[in-house]
């Protein structure tokens, strides 16, 4: 067990988001709707040494297991990040994010006159571009700020 | 052109628009070049917000093939008003008609429709988005009057919310034209159009003011700047006289500059440049009917 490791304590089932770039910790709770109120056991480490890179943030969530969407997204603003699965105290399944050519259902267009803020039953949909994100309805950029647009 | 439907500028090639283009002339030398093709062809027009010459000229393209249309009427006296969603309204409309022609007030909702049926969808204009047929028949004017490589064409007015520039702009980076956007600046492109100009690697060049740039103009394109765009009726008067065209204004033009606009006008273009050899838009909208004809005759065609 490494000294990051032990900064935070261990959970027996949920979800492990390391590498998550330094101090971007805070917007992948946003991302994962987590503000602290839902009771739901939750350990934090930011700027913590990495071998890989330098420094980085550590997400621990007892209870909660990344869907893929999610999974996603948070290739978007925690590119190096790795997802482990626990169950039990074990890794079940540990993987890279990998960055999707677009995501859908997580984020909301900020247009409000797009298509898909118009009560119609269609999933916001983004290419992911090099450089931020773009709706494939209404053309709108997203460039910055990403985690400002998730869907409550 | 192999396409399902017809969306946005964007998805046109230079062999799409050509192949557009060169049927549209051969039905405006011949408009009964189709014959009874399409006899049995009805073509669906759901306007959810106000047009004249859009939907007429479908409709007279309709008929002029053969065809015939319905017409959803205005969204006053259709399910609409009691809250039917469009995707609802297009699946059922495609179930009476051959194709459909949509005009909606929300972004992206002609590709949104166009994921819930079968036929095919024309984007009659999609709020502050597209307008890819009326770019069509832009570019066949353009085409007959300058060509379409090796000019210079100024666009003016309201390049923010005016989805016919936003579509011609997207259109032309298909051919050697360099792009002039003439606009006060809180009227200048949208981000996500400058973006696809740049990423086309387009010649453009924006200006606060005509002057400078109307003597190298082959073509200028007017639209039209919109009161409610602006907090204040004096802002509005202000600029909306310093975008505007009066023949005095051509003196500084070429002889053979042409002045397009896709009307409604207001007063953008005074009634005096009616009378002068630049006056192009009446053409412009005349050509819109030989180009929706090629444009439907490709979309409907099941060959």
């Amino acid at each position: 067990m490494t000294d990051t490791e032990l900064r935070v304590s261990k959970i027996q089932n949920g979800t492990v988001i390391d590498h998550v770039s330094a101090g971007e910790a805070l917007h992948v709770l946003s991302l994962l709707g987590i503000d602290g109120t839902e009771g739901t056991p939750m350990s934090l480490g930011m700027n913590v040494p990495s071998d890989r890179l330098g420094r980085k943030d550590v997400v621990k969530v007892e209870g909660r297991e990344l869907s893929d969407s999610e999974a996603e997204v948070l290739s978007l603003i925690a590119p190096e990040a790795t997802i482990n699965i626990i169950r039990d105290y074990d890794v079940v399944d540990k993987r890279r994010v990998e960055r999707p050519e677009e995501v859908g259902g997580v984020l909301v267009c900020p247009n409000r006159e797009c298509i898909t803020n118009a009560g119609e039953p269609v999933e916001p949909t983004f290419a992911v571009l090099e450089d931020g994100l773009r709706c494939e309805y209404c053309g709108e950029l997203i460039r910055e700020d990403i985690t400002a647009h998730l869907r409550n | 052109m192999r396409h399902d439907h017809l969306l946005t500028a964007k998805q046109l090639s230079r062999a799409d628009i050509e192949t557009v283009l060169d049927r549209a002339a051969a039905f405006d030398d011949n408009p009964a070049a189709a014959g009874e093709r399409y006899a049995d062809e009805l073509l669906a027009l759901c306007f959810f917000e106000p047009s004249t010459r859009t939907k007429m000229s479908f409709e007279t393209a309709a008929k002029r093939l053969g065809g015939d249309v319905v017409d959803m009427g205005s969204v006053e006296s259709s399910s609409v008003k009691k809250g039917e969603s469009l995707a609802d309204t297009v699946r059922v409309v495609e179930g009476y008609a051959d194709g459909i022609v949509l005009r909606h007030p929300k972004q992206g909702a002609a590709k949104m429709a166009s994921e819930h049926v079968d036929v095919p969808v024309v984007n009659a204009g999609d709020g502050a988005g597209h307008h890819p047929s009326q770019t069509l028949l832009d570019l066949y004017t353009i085409r007959e009057h300058a060509g379409l490589d090796d000019i210079s064409i100024g666009i003016m007015g309201d390049l923010k919310y005016g989805r016919t520039v936003h579509s011609l702009a997207h259109a032309l980076t298909n051919f050697d034209v360099r792009q002039h956007f003439v606009s006060p600046e809180s009227l200048q492109l949208p981000r996500s159009v400058r973006y696809d100009l740049h990423e086309a690697g387009a010649q453009v060049q924006e200006h606060e003011s005509l002057d400078a740039v109307l003597p190298n103009l082959d073509v200028l394109y007017v639209t039209r700047i919109q009161r409610e765009r602006f907090p204040d009726e004096d802002e509005y008067e202000a600029v909306a006289g310093e975008y505007s065209i009066t023949p005095e204004t051509l003196d500084a033009a070429k002889d053979d500059l042409a002045v397009m606009h896709p009307l409604p006008r207001v007063d953008e273009i005074a009634a005096a440049v009616d009378e002068t050899e630049n006056a192009t838009y009446f053409e412009q909208a005349h050509n819109g009917v030989p180009v929706r004809m090629a444009l439907l005759d490709l979309l409907l065609d099941d060959d």
